[in-house]
């Protein structure tokens, strides 16, 4: 992780030197920022493309083609709010509590496991280790069924708890192979110093190495969110209850219920169901970029 | 840099000296207590393991089984499986689902390196360009983004204007069999991002006295990029493909949101996963979709060895 977080500075002159030596002509340099913002916008275009529509009334959604609307419409954002069964405020509450409970579950669990495989030792240590970035590659839809049948023999249908539980038992691999990653760079000295200090294993982990696992777990957080946020297929599968609804679900409401074109108020809900996945990775892409670019390189 | 040593456990640290000089009796003492501690991290992991291992083993009996959820599953031996071969359902949805991962996967790993080499070229404002050619990636997986490429592509949505501004005519995106998979294509490459982003890592690991020597004994843009990135970044191109080929086997939600639920117009755009949930959870043929299950995992990992097997031939470890 070390050489791919390199600080700013560093980057800096690397650019500078690559500057230097190969774009350094003006036009070629002029060439690149022509053809990026190019494709930026190209690529930019739907989402602002849904942000004008949310905002125009449903008559020129389709025949008035420019960004800046001719006409605006408000409205739709309230009326969309409430265009449903239940408000929009029931459906947010309930993204917001899964999502939440989401962060604590991985953040405790596959923190616990983390440590225990970067820096305790303990018989199987390894066999575990591999056995838990197996699980990283197996492909979830192989445990789907048997699942929901046990959560069904369990009761927990129409529930949170399908969505919430697994959360709270490190199943989520990948979190933990993050934070192994992270931990295994802190020097081994802490823990020793610890030990000589009279800590034992869990004061160590609580008290010198979890505050230093602070950007791992801004990464873990901000991962969490962006996929439970999203998620449909587990709250479609175990949700069935209106009242229970998460953000995606109510979403596709709005075409379930036959084809009532009311686009604008639609639009108006979408945006504001990315509004926080867009709002986190940018007070957050650091983190996530370095989480990606750490899975990827070691 | 090489994705091998990700998954190779660090080596274990040599035990500490005072082991040495410890009797037999306290060694063992010492080695549980510290078992113990080790268990005791692990034990939601352990619990979690249960509802992965156990899982996983049932649906491989269920594969065999006749199961509605109301009465117990009836052992049937292969029947599911020689009923996938004359089921045409299922080898349209395998076709969709391959068709699907085999194009989309290349295009958007192309594009991802592309970029990310225009990207690594040394240019001014290089977060702001990230920052926007990351987030589809993170958008499109949402039914807010599916729902919208419904009608950025409908019928009078702003591809067809903008194609009628170039004198072509309106096509019926989602709704042509020809067409409907095409649009979820595009909306795979427009998440080209998260690739991306670890090809720029990637391409900064690469030191730049490479490049000038090899500029010094005139080697061409074409050479350097043959010579000098490909093969220093193939670790990570592997590394990207596998992830993004198991990723777009699954695919999922977008098939769902994009047609209500159902296939699209003549089945085009029927994802495996989601004829499988179709067949599991609309007609509660719990047996059958186990077994697709399985089929799709065997197809999963034959491909993902399919590439590890290759990678000897293109990736390069020596770095």
């Amino acid at each position: 992780m070390s050489t791919t977080l390199q600080s700013t500075k560093t980057r800096r002159s690397y650019d500078d030197a690559l500057i230097e030596r190969f774009g350094s002509s003006r036009r070629s340099r002029f060439t690149r920022h022509v053809a990026l913002c190019l494709i930026g916008l190209f690529m930019m275009y739907p989402l602002l493309w849904l942000l004008s529509s949310s905002l125009k009334p449903n008559g020129l959604i389709f025949s008035d083609l420019a960004l800046w609307p001719a006409e605006w419409s408000p409205s739709n954002y309230a009326d969309g709010w409430t265009a449903l069964e239940y408000d929009f405020g029931v459906y947010f509450t309930n993204s917001i509590v899964i999502v939440v409970l989401s962060i604590v579950g991985n953040l405790f669990s596959c923190s616990l496991a983390a440590y225990g495989f970067a820096r305790l030792h303990f018989t199987g240590r390894k066999l575990f280790f591999a056995l838990m970035l197996g699980t990283m590659m197996l492909p979830g839809h192989v445990l789907l069924i048997p699942q929901y049948i046990l959560f069904a023999k369990l009761g927990w249908l129409n529930t949170y708890y399908p969505l919430l539980v697994p959360n709270f038992l490190a199943t989520n691999a990948f979190y933990i192979f993050l934070m192994v990653q992270f931990m295994r760079q802190l020097p081994q000295e802490l823990d020793d110093a610890a030990r000589i200090d009279g800590c034992g294993p869990f004061r160590t982990f609580w008290s010198i190495i979890l505050p230093l696992c602070r950007p791992a777990f801004a990464t873990t957080a901000i991962f969490t969110f962006i996929s439970v946020w999203n998620e449909f297929f587990g709250p479609l599968l175990y949700l069935t209850d209106p009242e229970l609804y998460t953000v995606p679900l109510a979403l596709r409401q709005f075409v379930d219920s036959e084809g009532q074109s009311q686009w604008g108020q639609m639009f108006a809900m979408s945006v504001l169901s990315l509004a926080p996945i867009i709002g986190f990775f940018i007070a957050g892409q650091k983190y996530l970029v370095k989480g990606i670019a750490t899975t990827g390189l070691k | 840099m090489s994705t091998e040593t990700a998954v190779m456990p660090e080596a274990d640290v040599p035990p500490a000296p005072e082991h040495q000089r410890l009797s037999a009796g306290r060694r063992r003492g010492r080695r549980a207590r510290k078992d113990r501690a080790g268990y005791l991290f692990l034990l939601p992991w352990f619990i979690g393991m249960l509802f992965t291992v156990v899982p996983f083993f049932a649906s491989l009996y269920l594969a065999f089984t006749d199961y509605n959820l109301l009465n117990p599953p009836k052992w049937i031996g292969l029947e599911n499986f020689t009923a996938m071969f004359r089921d045409p359902v299922l080898v349209k949805s395998l076709k969709v689902t391959f068709v699907y991962t085999f194009v989309s996967v290349p295009l958007s790993l192309a594009a991802a390196l592309g970029v990310a080499m225009i990207l690594n070229k040394g240019i001014r404002a290089l977060p702001v360009y990230r920052a926007v050619f990351y987030l589809p990636s993170l958008l499109g997986a949402s039914v807010a983004v599916v729902l919208l490429w419904r009608y950025v592509f409908g019928l009078d949505g702003i591809v067809n204007a903008l194609l009628g501004w170039f004198g072509a005519p309106a096509i019926a995106w989602t709704s042509d069999p020809d067409y409907a998979l095409t649009t979820l294509i595009i909306l795979h490459v427009w998440t080209f991002g998260s690739p991306m982003v670890i090809f720029l890592a990637g391409l900064r690991q690469i030191p730049v006295m490479y490049y000038e020597a090899a500029a010094v004994d005139g080697a061409s843009r074409w050479r350097r990029f043959r010579s000098i990135t490909l093969p220093l970044l193939s670790p990570i191109i592997f590394f990207n493909l596998i992830q993004s080929l198991i990723a777009s086997f699954q695919t999922f939600t977008q098939g769902f949101v994009m047609n209500d639920g159902g296939g699209g117009p003549a089945n085009s755009t029927l994802f495996y996963n989601l004829y499988l949930y179709q067949q599991g959870f609309n007609q509660f043929h719990m047996g059958y979709a186990s077994a697709m299950a399985w089929t799709l995992l065997v197809i999963i990992a034959a491909f993902t060895a399919l590439t590890f097997f290759s990678a000897k031939y293109w990736v390069n470890y020596d770095n």
